[in-house]
C-alpha cells in the first residue's frame, strides 16, 4: 500500500470522527495568549467557525487519531469487522495540522478520539502526547478535547486533565445489556466507574481552585458523554433516566444524543433506516427542560404515550397539554417556576418578563415586544388584557397547536 | 433664556462613523443646556461633501457659563456600554436614539431596565446586531498565508462586517494570535499587528489579499469529509452561516456540490448494507397446522380465504417435481401458459429455461419447479391478459407457503430465478447483478443461487446483448449444477 498523504489521511479521519455529535468549545477558563506570546485563545463562549449542511457546526478539528481499531462495536464504523478504509496520523502531523488550522481561523481547537490499537494505554498515550505537545512545545491556548478510554490507565486520564479543556467518556447505549449486545468489548460498569473518578477530579480541581489560584486545572470545560439514539430498542423514558442519572451522580456538562446515522458497511444486527433526527432534536428539548425549567423525567414522560416522548409537539407543549390545570398563567404575578412551564416561552422571554413587569402591568402589546411569538403562548396565559377564555379546556388545542402538515417534495431527498 | 435655544435646531457633525469620544462630549454638553433630543441632528463629516443637503441650519450650542453650576449627567454603566456598543451600527439614526434615550434617563433612571420601551428595545436590538456581527467577523475572518519575517509567520486577510465593528474587533485578534503577524483589511479599515503593538489603517479592497493559500485545499477537505450526508439541514446552516458571508469563505463552493450527493450517498449507503443483509425477518403466516406433505400443502392453500385475489387467477398452479429433488428452481409467478395448463415454466420463458437447463445437462425431471408467487398477476388487455408483477405484500404473503415447500423438498440448492424470487428468498429488495455467480447461505439453511428470471432474457431487444446474457445465464446453471452433483 502506497503511503498516504496528510491530506488523505485528514479525508478518512474526518469522515471516521463525523459520527461524533459534540463540537461544543465553550465552557473552559478563559485564556489567551498575550502573555504566553504563542497563539490560541479561548473565551467564555464558543466559535462556531463553519457550518457543514448538516446544520452542525464546526468549531473543532474533530478527527481520529487512527480509525484501525481492536474493538467490534456494532454501531461504530470503525469497528474491527468493518472494511472502511484505514489510516493513522502520527503524533506530529496532529500537532501541525491543529496549528495550520487554528493559525488561518479556521478552528477553536481540536477535538481527538482514536479507535484503539495495540492496546488503551498505548492508545492513550499518544492522544496525551498531542495535547502535550501543543500546550507544551507550541504554546498552544486553544480549545483541547480529548476522547478518554475508560480501559485506560487513571495516571493518563490525570495528564489528560492537564493538558485538554475537555475530557469525555461515551456511554454509547442507555443500559449495559444494550452495550453487552452490541459493543462486546466494552463494559458498562467500568465506563461508568472512570466516568465516576473523572468527574471527582473535575470537582476537587475546582474545589481547589478556589482556594488558591495556583492550583493545577483539570479539565475545566468539565466532562460531556454520548449516547446512540435508535440503536437499541430503548424507549425515551428509559433514556431521559439515564441521562438524568449521569447529570445528577457525575456531574456531567453535556450528554449529546446522536441519531444512529446508517453507516457505509453496517453491522447487520441494527436498523436500518434514515436516522431519527426529531427523535433526537424532542430529547435535546426534553434534556434542556431537565436542566433549566425545573421539569423531572416523569412530568415530561406525561407528554409521551408507552414512554416515547410525542414526536408531533415540543415536550413542553405535551406536558402543559396534559397538564391543563396549571394555566393559564398571569404574566403579572406569576412566580418564575410557572413561567418557565409556558410552552413558547424560554429562559430570556422570562427573565424579560421579569424585569419588565417592574415598571409596567404587562398588555399584550408589551409582550410582543419582548417575546419570540406570542401567538404560541396566548392559550397559556393571562395579562391585564388577554384571558384564553374556555380555548384551554378545548379538545381541539391539541390539534390546533402542532404544526401543520408539510406539503412533501416532489424534487426532494 | 432657555426658550431661545430651543426654537433653533442643533446639528451636530461627528469626525468620524466611530467616534464614540465626539458623541460623548456632544450629548454631554447638550444634555447640560437641557436640549430636548427632537432638537438635535447628527451627521458624520464628510457627509455632506458628499452629496447630503445640510437642510438644518447649524446653530452653536450655547457656551458653558462659569457661573451657571453644570447640570449633572447621570448614566448607568450598564446603559453606557449598551450605547457604545449600539453606537457601531451602520444605521443611520442610531446617535439620535442614542441621544434620546439619555436624554430620557435623566428624568425615568430606570429606563434601560425596561426591556418593552420601544426606544430601548431598539437600542438593545442594534446593539445586539452588533455584537452579533462581531462574533461573526471572529467566526469567519480567514486568514492566508503570506510567508515569513524574522521566524514569525504573517497572514493577510479580506473580510466584509456589516457594521462599523473593525477597530472593536482588534483586541479579540490580538489575543488569540499574539504569536504571528497579521493583517485585516475590511473596506472601512483595516487592523495590523506586529506582535507588539496595534496599528489601524485606512480600508483596502479584495484584491489587497491573496486569493489562495496551501492549507485552504486541506480545510476543504476537512469541510467535506466532517459533513454527514445522512441528516440535511440547510435551514440550520444558513441562519448560523448566512449566504452574505459565504463569498468570503474558501469552504462555501463545496456547499452546493455537497447537498446534491447527500441523497445518492445515503441511499447507497443504506442499500448496500439492506443487500449484505441476507440473513432476516421473519413475515410468519401463523398457522397451527404444518402441513406434512406438498398436496397438504397446497390444499391449504387453495383454502386460505385472506389470499390477495384482486388482479389474480383463481387457479392455484402448484410446483412440480420429485419430492426429493437435489435443486429447487424458484420462478416469479405463474404466467398466462402457465396459469392455463397450471404448470410451472411452460411458457416462453419455460421453453428458454428448458434450453439452457439441457445445455448445462440438468434433467428438467429431476428438479423442483415452483413460484415466489403461486397464483398469475395480471391486467386484462382487449383479449390478452398482461403479467403484472406482483407488489411486496403479496410476496410476503406468499413467503410462508414458499418457505414451507423448501422444508418438505429439502433440496440441497435452491435457486431464485428473478427479483421477486430473490425477494421472497431473502426478504430483502436483492440486486441480482451484484450477488448472481456465487453460491450464498440462504436463510432456512438451504444454500441460495441468485440468477436472472429466463423471462428477462427474452425482453433484450438487441440479439447481442440477448446472447451475452444468455451465456451468463447458462453460466449460473452450469454452476449450480457443478454445486449439486460435484465432479
Amino acid at each position: 500500500m502506497s503511503k498516504l498523504s496528510r491530506s488523505e489521511k485528514l479525508a478518512i479521519l474526518a469522515d471516521a470522527a463525523k459520527y461524533d455529535a459534540s463540537c461544543a468549545s465553550s465552557g473552559s477558563v478563559k485564556r489567551n495568549s498575550a502573555k504566553s506570546g504563542g497563539i490560541g485563545s479561548t473565551g467564555g463562549m464558543g466559535i462556531c467557525h463553519s457550518y457543514a449542511p448538516d446544520g452542525r457546526c464546526i468549531s473543532l478539528l474533530k478527527i481520529l487519531m487512527t480509525n484501525y481499531c481492536m474493538f467490534n462495536c456494532l454501531y461504530c464504523i470503525n469497528r474491527s469487522s468493518s472494511n472502511v478504509q484505514r489510516a493513522a496520523f502520527t503524533v506530529q502531523e496532529i500537532v501541525d495540522l491543529t496549528l495550520d488550522f487554528y493559525k488561518r481561523n479556521y478552528i477553536e481547537g481540536l477535538f481527538l478520539s482514536s479507535g484503539i490499537i495495540r492496546s488503551p494505554d498505548y492508545t492513550m498515550e499518544q492522544l496525551v502526547e498531542v495535547a502535550r505537545r501543543l500546550r507544551v512545545v507550541h504554546r498552544f491556548g486553544g480549545y483541547i478535547h480529548l476522547k478518554t478510554i475508560p480501559e485506560a490507565d487513571p495516571e493518563l486520564l490525570r495528564q489528560a486533565g492537564q493538558c485538554a479543556d475537555r475530557l469525555s467518556i461515551n456511554i454509547e447505549l442507555p443500559d449495559d445489556e444494550s452495550i453487552a449486545r452490541l459493543a462486546p468489548e466494552k463494559d458498562g460498569k467500568l465506563i461508568r466507574r472512570t466516568m465516576n473518578n473523572l468527574g471527582k477530579k473535575v470537582r476537587d480541581a475546582k474545589a481547589e481552585r478556589k482556594t488558591s489560584r495556583k492550583a493545577p486545572l483539570f479539565a475545566p470545560g468539565g466532562h460531556s458523554t454520548q449516547m446512540i439514539i435508535g440503536a437499541d430498542a430503548s424507549d425515551d423514558a428509559k433514556i431521559l433516566t439515564t441521562s438524568n442519572g449521569l447529570y445528577g451522580s457525575y456531574g456531567l456538562k453535556r450528554v449529546y444524543y446522536s441519531a444512529f446515522s446508517p453507516i457505509p458497511d453496517a453491522s447487520s444486527n441494527l436498523p436500518l433506516q434514515a436516522p431519527p433526527l426529531l427523535r433526537e432534536h424532542r430529547l435535546y428539548q426534553a434534556d434542556w427542560l431537565l436542566r433549566f425549567y425545573g421539569f423531572s423525567v416523569s412530568e415530561i414522560m406525561q407528554g409521551g404515550t408507552a414512554g416515547q416522548l410525542d414526536l408531533a409537539i415540543d415536550p413542553k407543549l405535551a406536558w402543559a397539554l396534559q397538564n391543563r390545570a396549571c394555566f393559564p398563567v398571569n404574566i403579572n404575578l406569576a412566580d418564575k417556576e410557572s413561567l418557565l412551564r409556558i410552552p413558547g416561552l424560554g429562559g430570556k422571554g422570562v427573565g424579560k418578563i421579569l424585569q419588565a413587569r417592574r415598571f409596567t402591568s404587562l398588555r399584550l402589546a408589551d409582550l410582543e415586544r419582548i417575546c419570540q411569538s406570542v401567538k404560541k403562548i396566548l392559550p397559556f396565559i393571562t395579562t391585564v388584557d388577554w384571558h384564553p377564555g374556555k380555548q384551554l379546556d378545548s379538545l381541539k388545542l391539541y390539534d390546533r397547536l402542532k404544526p401543520p402538515p408539510e406539503q412533501l417534495s416532489l424534487f426532494g431527498t | 433664556m432657555m426658550t431661545a435655544y430651543l426654537q433653533s435646531a442643533y446639528r451636530i457633525t461627528l469626525a468620524s462613523e466611530v467616534d464614540l469620544e465626539g458623541w460623548r462630549d456632544h450629548a454631554r454638553r447638550l444634555l447640560q443646556a437641557g436640549i430636548a433630543p427632537d432638537q438635535v441632528s447628527w451627521t458624520i463629516a464628510g457627509r455632506c461633501e458628499a452629496g447630503e443637503l445640510d437642510l438644518s441650519p447649524k446653530a452653536a450650542l450655547p457656551e458653558q457659563n462659569s457661573e451657571q453650576i453644570a447640570r449633572p449627567v447621570r448614566i448607568s454603566k450598564t446603559l453606557l456600554s449598551l450605547i457604545n456598543t449600539a453606537l457601531l451600527h451602520s444605521n443611520e439614526d442610531r446617535f439620535d436614539l442614542a441621544y434620546r434615550i439619555l436624554y430620557r434617563a435623566q428624568s425615568v433612571p430606570g429606563l434601560h431596565l425596561n426591556p418593552a420601551d420601544a426606544d430601548m428595545l431598539k437600542l438593545n436590538r442594534y446593539a445586539k446586531a452588533v455584537r452579533r456581527d462581531i462574533h461573526k467577523m471572529h467566526a469567519f475572518v480567514r486568514f492566508r498565508k503570506i510567508g515569513e519575517s524574522e521566524g514569525r509567520e504573517q497572514f493577510v486577510s479580506w473580510f466584509e462586517p456589516d457594521h462599523h465593528i473593525t477597530e472593536a474587533v482588534a483586541p479579540f485578534f490580538c489575543k488569540r494570535f499574539t504569536g504571528m503577524d497579521w493583517l485585516i483589511v475590511t473596506p472601512e479599515a483595516s487592523i495590523a499587528w506586529d506582535g507588539d503593538k496595534l496599528s489601524v489603517g485606512p480600508g483596502g479592497s479584495k484584491d489587497d489579499v491573496p486569493q489562495d493559500d496551501v492549507v485552504e485545499a486541506e480545510w476543504r477537505t476537512y469541510y467535506a469529509n466532517i459533513f454527514n450526508p445522512a441528516r440535511v439541514k440547510i435551514n440550520a446552516m444558513k441562519s448560523e452561516m448566512p449566504m452574505k458571508y459565504w463569498k468570503n469563505l474558501p469552504e462555501s463552493d463545496l456547499i452546493p456540490q455537497l447537498l446534491e450527493q447527500a441523497g445518492t450517498r445515503v441511499g447507497a449507503m443504506v442499500s448496500q448494507a439492506q443487500d449484505d443483509l441476507l440473513v432476516n425477518h421473519q413475515h410468519g403466516v401463523a398457522n397451527a397446522n404444518i402441513p406434512e406433505s406438498l398436496d397438504q400443502l397446497y390444499d391449504m392453500l387453495e383454502q386460505q380465504t385472506d389470499a390477495p385475489m384482486e388482479k389474480f387467477s383463481d387457479r392455484l398452479v402448484r410446483g412440480t417435481g420429485p419430492i426429493n429433488a437435489d435443486i429447487m428452481l424458484v420462478g416469479e409467478q405463474p404466467g398466462d401458459q402457465e396459469d392455463l395448463q397450471g404448470m410451472p415454466f411452460v411458457g416462453p420463458a419455460g421453453q428458454l429455461l428448458d434450453r439452457a437447463l439441457e445445455q448445462v445437462q440438468l434433467d428438467r425431471q429431476a428438479l423442483f419447479l415452483t413460484n415466489a408467487v403461486k397464483r398469475f398477476k395480471f391486467t386484462r388487455r382487449g383479449k390478452r391478459r398482461l403479467h403484472e408483477t406482483p407488489n411486496v405484500g403479496e410476496i410476503n404473503y406468499y413467503r410462508w407457503w414458499v418457505e414451507q415447500e423448501i422444508r418438505l423438498v429439502n433440496p440441497g440448492l435452491v435457486v431464485a430465478l428473478g427479483a421477486t424470487a430473490a425477494r421472497c428468498l431473502t426478504g430483502k429488495a436483492v440486486k441480482i447483478s451484484r450477488y448472481r455467480g456465487e453460491i450464498l447461505p440462504g436463510k432456512a439453511g438451504q444454500p441460495l443461487l441468485i440468477t436472472v428470471h429466463p423471462s428477462y432474457l427474452l425482453r433484450i431487444p438487441d440479439e447481442q446483448g440477448r446472447q451475452v446474457e444468455y451465456a451468463k445465464f447458462v453460466r449460473d446453471l452450469q454452476l449450480a449444477a457443478d454445486f449439486s452433483s460435484p465432479g
